[in-house]
């Protein structure tokens, strides 16, 4: 187990800035989740970690050692990849074996541990076949067991389930959940899909285009997101986003109306000056709407879908040209093409300037 | 249902009657050769076609024995091009490898200049080639310069380069993590995963190598250092020629290529279309 230090990494593709300085600290026996949309450069930084590409600057510390310029299997990691990268001409128990072999690991040792991760991963009648005879999820999970039998200080995980199907994939997800209550090493694990990262981790880091955004458990971004991206990118459905004005400025604080309906106005303490006039985003969360009445103000929007889950339902909506999507437990009977009248609490609404920064 | 599996039936056909001239086109000659190789010197000038072999195969042997050592030679063939495919396969994956996986300055460039070389004829090579090893070396009559000089293949260069990029990146990464050392990565993964490639390479230069006609011929005066092709050659300009020997040695060189290539066609083709699907 052992903590990881990032300070200030740069990573360049010849003139090609992807990772700008990049600052982290992950605990001991933390689950970290980079998450973030595609071409962020999580791989590209889970890749610095493990030593398999090169830091263009700054410093990356495992355990409290500067790793920079350590080879990969000197770091205390190991690594699981996206598309398994099992040795396809070899079997489940060679391909468990194969690294500690190439090692000089003493063979009954190297017995001892392919047989505990063959347990841990319930892999015991998979052992004598090859890659191509498993199932995406068999393969996933040998594809683990061959990084537990490094008995890591790190696991690294890059997007492990996005090659299972949905079913699959919230199973392995518990899996993977289970294996770190059980192991208790430090893991990072890297996706683009929030509902894993969400579910799985004990923090998460925010990226987009090669900054961090924004580090925290997973509740604290749900809640106290640092900017729109970030309040866009956790929580799903998505965030609505609305554009509104100031049209009151008083010490202290300010009050914000729709531009759709300038009748919706909220009031708003923000300790940051804000001029009468400007033009803001809000933000509210589908679940986050209640009944008429109950808020601090009421919105009307015109139904278009209604999709019906069962345990509840989505409403998706439009307020003059702005989409809207609203959650209502009860609106099973709603059908299409009909207005609908939600309350919004106003201590559930973020606000953001124009170039995404939470006000407050 | 039916006038579906009709049509295919008479497109079959239709294939079938395309295909057949042709093949007949290309085994005449070798059935020629072969029934020649049966027949006495007077038989094979005599006007009228026969195309049923007689007995003399022995004779013909025997006569092109005499004439040169060709059991020898025929040997010689064999452990020349035994001896260069498994130098050739070997050097030609390292480098292709090389090329493949390292990103190193000036990489692109070394791969245009091999793919160059492709396009220059041997014709073109062979002069300055010849200088060289003879002259510059003194290397003229060794085994060394009958081996030697054409085993950096750039078309194998280029075929294992292929093979192994195509290869998923995240295999080696992943071993790497692991830390297996880099010449075990390619010695336990990259060369068996490589294999069909491998296969169809060595095909192509163990018949380059046997097929080899003019290097031997320039770089050995030796005849007890000559491979078969070369010893065949040297008779046409005895006194005597035997046309039965020749056609004899002709069959016997012939017959191998032919083995080799039904038992291993799998992958010959296998490798000639690597890439193409997927
Ligand atoms: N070897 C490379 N050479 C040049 N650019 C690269 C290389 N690897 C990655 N990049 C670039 O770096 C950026 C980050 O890539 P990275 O693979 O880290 O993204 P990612 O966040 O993992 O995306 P995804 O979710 O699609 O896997 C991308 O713009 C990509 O094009
Ligand atoms: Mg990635």
């Amino acid at each position: 187990m052992a903590k990881i230090k990032l300070e200030n990494v740069v990573k360049s593709f010849g003139a090609y800035q992807v990772v700008h300085g990049a600052n982290l600290e992950i605990d001991d026996g933390e689950f970290t989740v980079f998450v973030g949309p595609s071409g962020c450069g999580k791989s590209t930084l889970l890749r610095m970690i493990a030593g398999l590409e090169d830091i263009s600057a700054g410093t990356i510390s495992i355990g409290g050692k500067v790793v920079n310029n350590t080879e990969p299997s000197d770091r205390g990691i190991a690594m699981v990849f996206q598309s398994y990268a099992l040795y396809p001409h070899m079997t489940v128990r060679r391909n468990l074996s194969f690294g500690l072999e190439m090692n000089g690991n003493p063979k009954d040792d190297t017995a001892r541990r392919v047989a505990l991760a063959a347990n841990i991963l319930q892999i015991n009648e998979l052992m004598d076949r090859r890659p191509a005879q498993l199932s995406g999820g068999q393969r996933q999970r040998v594809a683990i067991g061959r990084a537990i039998v490094r008995e890591p200080q790190v696991f690294l995980f890059d997007e492990p389930l996005s090659n299972l199907d949905a079913e699959l994939r919230v199973q392995m997800r518990v899996e993977i959940s289970k294996l770190h209550k059980q192991l208790r090493t430090t893991m990072i694990y890297v996706t683009h899909d929030q509902t894993e990262a969400m579910t799985l981790a004990d923090k998460i880091v925010v990226l987009r285009a090669g900054h961090i955004e924004q580090v925290g458990a997973p509740l604290d971004l749900y809640d106290d997101p640092a900017n729109q991206f970030v309040a866009g990118f956790v929580g799903s459905p998505k965030m609505n986003f609305l554009k509104a004005e100031v049209v009151e400025k008083g010490p202290g604080g300010a009050v914000v109306a729709l531009s759709s309906d300038r009748t919706v106005r909220f009031a708003f303490s923000l300790s940051t000056e804000i001029n009468a006039g400007a033009s803001v985003t809000l933000g509210i969360r589908p679940e986050h709407f209640i009944l008429p009445g109950e808020g601090d103000a009421d919105l009307t929007v015109a139904v278009e879908v209604a999709e019906h889950l069962g345990n509840t339902s989505y409403v998706h909506a439009r307020l003059s040209g702005e989409t809207v999507v609203i959650e209502q437990p009860e609106s099973r009977h709603r059908g299409d093409g009909q207005h609908l009248t939600v309350g919004v609490p106003a201590r559930r609404v973020f606000l953001f300037d124009q170039k995404g920064n939470r006000l407050r | 249902m039916k006038s579906k599996s009709r049509s295919l039936l008479l497109q079959k056909i239709a294939l079938h009657a395309v295909l057949t001239p042709l093949a007949i086109l290309w085994l005449f000659p070798l059935w020629m050769m072969f029934v020649f190789s049966t027949m006495p010197d007077h038989g094979i000038f005599s006007p009228e076609i026969v195309l049923w072999p007689s007995a003399e195969f022995a004779a013909n042997f025997q006569n092109l024995q005499a004439d040169t050592n060709f059991v020898r030679a025929m040997f010689i063939s064999i452990i020349v091009a035994i001896v260069y495919t498994a130098l050739s396969v070997m050097l030609t994956s390292m480098a292709g490898w090389a090329l493949a996986r390292y990103r190193f300055a000036g990489r692109s460039i070394v791969v245009a200049i091999i793919l160059g070389t492709i396009t220059l004829p041997f014709a073109v090579v062979v002069i300055p080639q010849f200088i060289m090893v003879a002259r510059e070396f003194k290397l003229a009559n060794t085994w060394i310069a009958l081996i030697v000089p054409p085993l950096f293949n750039s078309l194998g260069v280029l075929f294992m380069r292929q093979a192994f990029s195509m290869m998923p990146g995240e295999l080696f990464d992943a071993a790497r993590v692991e830390g297996v050392r880099e010449w075990r990565i390619f010695l336990h993964i990259a060369l068996p995963l490589a294999r069909p490639t491998m296969a169809a390479l060595a095909i192509i230069l163990f018949l380059a190598s046997w097929n080899n006609y003019l290097w031997p011929l320039l770089i050995n005066s030796r005849p007890n250092m000559m491979t078969a092709p070369v010893a065949l050659g040297t008779l046409i300009g005895l006194t005597k020629v035997s046309w039965g020997g020749i056609m004899a040695g002709a069959v016997l060189l012939t017959a191998p290529v032919l083995v080799v290539f039904v038992f291993l066609q799998r992958h010959f083709i296998a490798g000639i279309s690597a890439g193409a699907v997927k």
